[in-house]
């Protein structure tokens, strides 16, 4: 069997306006450009990186909001893309997504009832709603008196809760958590999390987890993908990933987040001071695109762009500092 | 910290009137910032930190803001007595704001030259309007502040066109181009990734340094205020629960809602996720009597629901507002918040 999800050099262009007054040529934004993961069943697949570096648009295109540029999604060796401009409802109720901003995606004008029943009339032939409704609501741990509320009655965490519950509607196998709490605080997420993660011990579910903390990351994840400007720059298991952290790119994060504790400190790379512009996605410099901010750069690596290569055990690092050393 | 205050927020209040009745959001709230100090503002969503921020301003949508109580003091002049000629004056060049977000900050459909050009004629001594290349110099060198490269380039781009990081900093330069003494910085680059955050952080640190310019800065990142503070304040509620100078704070905190907070940060060095502090932020509408925190403290006691705790010196320079520690210099009470392992 293969993987249960799999990315094979996806991309995603938009074109997001045209240059030029004669000669009429179109600006695109790479926003993912070539990316190869695999996620395994059950397991928390963690994606970080720079805002604007396209993970959201990975979140988007699995989910089939867009249509890949090229490259293919396999789910269950089967490919999302295949054949037919649409997907069939059975497939679509196995991938599910929780968005960032737990306010503007619940709609406004409808009870939490209502919320909670679109997605079960779509997908479920079950008759009876309330009771699938109420069910869903204890499994997220809210109380019934929860159906008849509106979304702005809610805290931004309980917005979240009900993005959550909406998200089980359908039984799905996987879940999209794009940054699913950057918008809240840290006692607020604390709940969240260990309600995800309860929920997928109890439900077999599996995650894409996408944030920007890495301390939350650690805590969450079992593999991650660093992206930065639409590609992957390094894949590594959880504890691999704070041990040998290999791509420059990686040691800068690594080494510039910001922890409350004198332990967390000293589990820190030494400080790799971080300086340069990261280059605007519709301008991607030719070779590698970290190399302008790259403290080991080569000559090399304003020319060519590294290919992928796997240092074992499912390491996997995409810079020249390591082709060379094959 | 010796000598006079920059700015000096005293027993603050502060409700919205809504329908069915007033939130009674800022219940007392005291902060004091010096020149070239940095300050941090901490507290759960809600908490009424930009509420707190947005009245220094004078920026919270009337009528249904409602300052009820308390004086706000910038350079020993009551903010809140000032008539508009005098706030216009202390919003340009006295106090300056970056928002919460970069993208909303900027206008997506005027170019960044556009967008610069009405701050640097602003922020310019009033009397003339300065001429078309007079505010693209300007404009200009404010750019090369903020270290950013190719700035006549910039200037013709729109906000789309730009990384975060470049939008972020061009906010700070915005901000910073009228020389303000007090700058307040709610949520700066948290839609950045660590490495470009450190750097426009470290941005802001020199030049804040540089002029003596003094800082609030408002974030939920914990260890962002833990790295970039002098001293912190943490809000609950609409109250002042806690304020310490930051290593203070970090290695010993008092009350047990800033124990419950700092137990909820998980921790680079594994060991799960914190449940969070049980319960919510009481409504507005009708919060509890006594220590708005009681509800969901572990610790409470009696006296906590009938009693507000008004703010003491619990060691020197460290302040909480807490039954615990009612004669100040006592001992540190733990809170023991529960922390499951998952993940
Ligand atoms: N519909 C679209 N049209 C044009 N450009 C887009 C569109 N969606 C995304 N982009 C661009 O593609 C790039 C990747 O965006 P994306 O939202 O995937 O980033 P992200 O990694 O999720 O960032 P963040 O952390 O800020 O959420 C960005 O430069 C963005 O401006
Ligand atoms: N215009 C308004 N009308 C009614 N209530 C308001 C208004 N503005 C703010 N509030 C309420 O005041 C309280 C404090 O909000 P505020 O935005 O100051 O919190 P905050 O501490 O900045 O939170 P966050 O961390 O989410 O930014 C909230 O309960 C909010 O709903
Ligand atoms: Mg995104
Ligand atoms: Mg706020």
């Amino acid at each position: 069997m293969g993987a249960f999800l799999e990315a094979i050099d996806l991309k995603k262009y938009f074109v997001i306006g045209h240059e030029g007054t004669v000669h009429r040529t179109p600006v695109t934004v790479k926003a993912v450009d070539g990316v190869s993961f695999t996620l395994q069943q059950g397991e928390t697949f963690g994606l970080v990186g720079e805002s604007g570096s396209g993970k959201s648009t990975i979140a988007y295109t699995i989910i089939g909001m867009y249509q890949p540029t090229a490259g293919s999604l396999l789910f269950h060796d089967l490919d999302l893309f295949g054949k037919g401009k649409t997907r069939p409802l059975a497939l679509r109720k196995q991938i599910q997504i929780v968005f960032q901003d737990p306010g503007s995606s619940l709609n406004p004008r409808q009870t939490i009832r209502q919320i909670l029943e679109l997605p079960l009339r779509l997908h479920r032939s079950s008759s009876d709603l309330l009771t699938e409704v109420v069910r869903l609501l204890e499994l997220v741990d809210l109380p019934p008196a929860y159906l008849y509320k509106y979304p702005y009655m809610l805290s931004g965490g309980e917005k979240q809760i009900v993005a959550i519950a909406r998200a089980l509607a359908t039984s799905p196998s996987l879940i999209i958590l794009d940054e699913p709490t950057s918008a809240l605080d840290v006692s607020v997420q604390g709940k969240i999390i260990n309600l995800l993660l309860r929920l997928q011990r109890e439900l077999d579910l599996s995650y894409l987890f996408i944030t920007h903390d890495l301390s939350l990351m650690r805590n969450v994840a079992s593999r991650v993908a660093i992206m930065y400007l639409g590609k992957v720059c390094e894949i590594a298991e959880m504890s691999e990933f704070f041990t040998h952290p290999q791509h420059p790119y990686t040691q800068m994060l690594l080494s510039s987040i910001p922890v409350v504790t004198e332990e967390e400190e000293r589990a820190k790379p030494v400080k790799v001071i971080s300086t340069g512009e990261i280059p605007s996605p519709v301008n991607v410099p030719p070779g590698c695109s970290f190399h302008m901010r790259c403290p080991r750069a080569m000559e090399i690596c304003q020319r060519v762009d590294p290919a992928m290569v796997s240092l074992g055990e499912g390491h996997t690092v995409r810079c020249h500092l390591f082709e060379q050393s094959q | 910290m010796s000598g006079h205050p920059l700015l000096e927020i005293k027993d603050l209040y502060v409700q919205f009137n809504v329908y069915g009745g007033a939130l009674k959001v800022l219940d007392g709230v005291n902060i004091e910032v010096h020149p070239g100090e940095k300050v941090g503002l901490v507290g759960e969503t809600g908490a009424g930190k930009t509420t707190t921020m947005k009245a220094v301003l004078h920026v919270l949508p009337e009528p249904a803001a409602q300052i009820t109580g308390g004086e706000i003091l910038f350079d020993g002049q009551d903010i809140l007595k000032m008539v508009p000629s005098q706030l216009k004056q202390i919003r340009g060049k006295g106090i300056a704001m970056i928002f919460q977000d970069p993208t909303l900050a900027l206008n997506p459909v005027f170019t960044v030259g556009e967008q610069m050009s009405a701050v640097v004629q602003y922020s310019m001594e009033a009397g003339r309007n300065l001429t078309k290349r007079e505010v693209r110099e300007r404009s200009i060198t404010t750019l090369k502040e903020v270290s950013l490269a190719d700035p006549e380039r910039l200037l013709g781009n729109y906000p789309i066109q730009l990384s975060g990081g470049m939008r972020q900093r061009i906010c700070i330069a915005m901000a910073l181009a009228a020389r303000p003494k007090l700058l307040i910085a709610d949520e700066p680059g948290t839609s950045l990734d660590v490495t470009i955050q450190d750097q426009v952080l470290r941005l802001l640190d020199e030049l804040v340094e540089k002029r003596n310019t003094a800082i609030i800065l408002i974030t939920h990142s914990l260890g962002v205020v833990r790295e970039r503070t002098d001293r912190v304040y943490v809000m609950y509620a609409g109250n002042i629960v806690e304020n310490a100078p930051t290593t203070q704070l970090y290695s010993r905190s008092f009350h047990p809602y800033t124990q419950g907070l700092m137990a909820a940060v998980p921790k680079l060095t594994g060991g799960g996720v914190s449940d969070g502090i049980p319960g919510r932020m009481p409504a507005y509408l009708n919060p509890p009597q006594g220590c708005r925190f009681s509800p969901r403290c572990p610790r409470v006691m009696e006296i906590c629901r009938g009693e507000k705790p008004m703010l003491r010196e619990a060691s020197p320079g460290h302040q909480v507002a807490c039954f615990l520690y009612p004669r100040g210099n006592e001992l540190e009470i733990n809170t023991k918040w529960n922390v499951s392992s998952g993940g």
